[in-house]
């Protein structure tokens, strides 16, 4: 058996590979595509019963009614917004972790940016909550405070590591050559950091997308996708599997964009 | 690039502001758990520890925490099992579709929570007959396996195959080259993989909503469920507490173990 095993390849991979497809495939791939498919269905408002005949309805209803667009619009600038401002604010402390800390300081500044990230992501919102109760400043705002306060290190961590690959002599050169360091930071560090950064925004970007619990909890009365998708599950799949396929849309899309640039080698 | 001394002072100073940011919260947190003020006045005029006597013999957090231990231990391991076998596959093999089946693991988690949570509950209510625990390990081991996997594989594309065939040329079987060689080299990588797993097993709560069977409470869930609770209020500041203090200790584990290159949730 072994002997055999040896010289067929083939059959020593389909063993590897046996047990982890099939349960992504009956636990993750197969239950997606029906939601998917359920999208194109309806649910009967008298009984509530699903009605299996395919119709574009919820389609229509989704792209249709101005609220859910208005909904849709909210959470991608949402989205967009955390994303910059993780950008802003991790890219100096990057910069910092890797070029101007002392070697011997790096892995505890990595250490102290990553800790937080174990801390549950529900105490954090909580704590954000009891703040922003006490200052008034509840909603829109709060939600974007909060959600890039909790994907901070997630953009700080391939910049960090963009940078630190970075090699010394191209900035050196480019000193050399007369630039001064806001040009070099232009024309030199920017556009090599730029797989990092894509990166790092695919981490808030998606995360922001999704979340509902957050703006549940600081939003006020804002509604995003994941709210919507939440408070209609239970009453009507079709609908609520058809306003949750805009993340995935829009988060494939990104995705494919990014593969572009290189940043997928960066994960 | 050198950085005027100006320049390298602001970047310190906005790095110092970007720790404080991110830590005052977490430190608003351990100070309201010992606040005596029932209403958690602020500053805090005096301090207790009764919360925290009170939280230890609450039983909704005690029944919550092992059911999280539970789950987050079982969705480990099968994720440790299966993150194993694909990464073997796919750092030791060279075939088609290998870059869709790295794209297929990661999947679960870059795609959004909700949308993992409200697949899963569908087909489980539909034809499974409803949510069990099971469900919910099912749930938490689908996106612990990639987690296993980039340690696993990112270990094992620094670790040549050649040492295995040496072994196998000296008359190994497969099994014992795996045995003796492959697997000590992998261990701690697969350490840090499952240590990763457990924690985002164990703090997951959008998942865990749609796939928890009734009654069954994941200290997570506990927590949303109490959170609007006045008079429980005391109670999730100690459990809020006792976890960002337990955070600090898989990052120094995890540290020991693997390089930094594979730190943060991948």
């Amino acid at each position: 058996m072994a002997s055999w095993l040896h010289r067929h390849v083939g059959a020593r991979l389909a063993l590897l590979l046996a047990a982890p497809l099939t349960w992504l495939v009956a636990v993750y791939l197969a239950p997606l595509a029906l939601l998917f498919l359920t999208a194109f269905w309806q649910t009967d408002s008298f009984t509530g019963l699903l009605i299996r005949r395919f119709t574009l309805r919820n389609v229509a209803d989704v792209f249709g009614e101005p609220a859910y667009l208005a909904t849709l619009v909210r959470t991608v600038g949402v989205a967009v917004g955390v994303t910059l401002a993780c950008l802003v604010v991790a890219l100096p402390m990057a910069l910092f972790m890797a070029k101007v800390a002392a070697p011997r300081w790096q892995p505890v500044l990595v250490a102290l940016v990553l800790t937080p990230l174990w801390a549950s992501y529900l105490v954090k919102v909580y704590a954000w909550r009891t703040i922003f109760s006490a200052t008034g400043g509840l909603g829109l705002g709060a939600v974007v405070v909060v959600l890039t306060y909790l994907w901070l290190p997630y953009m700080v961590l391939p910049l960090y590591t963009g940078l630190s690959a970075m090699r010394p002599s191209l900035l050196d050169a480019a000193a050399d050559l007369g630039a001064r360091p806001g040009r070099s930071l232009r024309t030199v560090v920017l556009p090599l950091l730029a797989p990092s950064m894509v990166a790092g925004s695919i981490f808030t970007f998606s995360l922001s997308l999704g979340d509902y619990i957050t703006v549940q909890l600081v939003g006020g009365t804002t509604q995003v996708l994941g709210n919507v998708v939440y408070q209609n599950f239970s009453t009507d799949l079709p609908f609520a599997a058809a306003v949750a396929t805009l993340p995935v849309l829009v988060m494939v899309g990104y995705l494919l964009a990014a593969r572009r640039s290189g940043a997928l080698e960066q994960l | 690039m050198i950085l005027t001394r100006t320049a390298r002072w602001a970047l310190a100073v906005v790095t110092a502001a970007g720790l404080a940011f991110v830590y005052v919260p977490l430190l608003v947190v351990l100070v309201n758990s010992v606040n005596a003020s029932p209403t958690f006045a602020w500053p805090p005029r005096s301090l207790t520890t009764r919360w925290w006597s009170a939280a230890a013999s609450n039983p909704g957090v005690r029944e919550a925490t092992v059911t999280s231990v539970q789950v987050a231990a079982a969705a480990t391991a099968i994720a440790l099992v299966l993150g194993t076998l694909a990464s073997m596959a796919v750092a030791r093999y060279e075939f088609f579709g290998r870059e869709a089946i790295s794209l297929l693991l990661v999947l679960p988690i870059a795609l959004p929570g909700i949308v993992t949570g409200i697949a899963l509950n569908s087909v489980f209510t539909s034809f499974f007959g409803g949510l069990t625990l099971f469900t919910l390990i099912a749930g938490h081991a689908t996106f612990c396996i990639v987690v296993v996997f980039n340690n696993a594989t990112a270990r094992l594309r620094r670790l040549s195959g050649s040492i295995e065939d040496a072994a196998m040329d000296l008359g190994a079987t497969r099994a014992r080259a795996w045995r003796t060689i492959t697997f000590p080299a992998l261990r701690s990588a697969l350490f840090a993989g499952g240590l990763l797993a457990f924690g985002l097993s164990f703090d997951e709560i959008i998942v865990t909503t749609f796939t928890a069977g009734p009654g069954i409470q994941t200290l997570p869930l506990w927590i949303f469920q109490n959170l609007f609770r006045p008079n429980q209020a005391p109670v999730v500041n100690v459990v809020a507490a006792v976890l960002v203090l337990l955070s600090v200790l898989p990052v120094y584990l995890a540290n020991r173990l693997s390089d930094a290159s594979s730190g943060g949730r991948m």
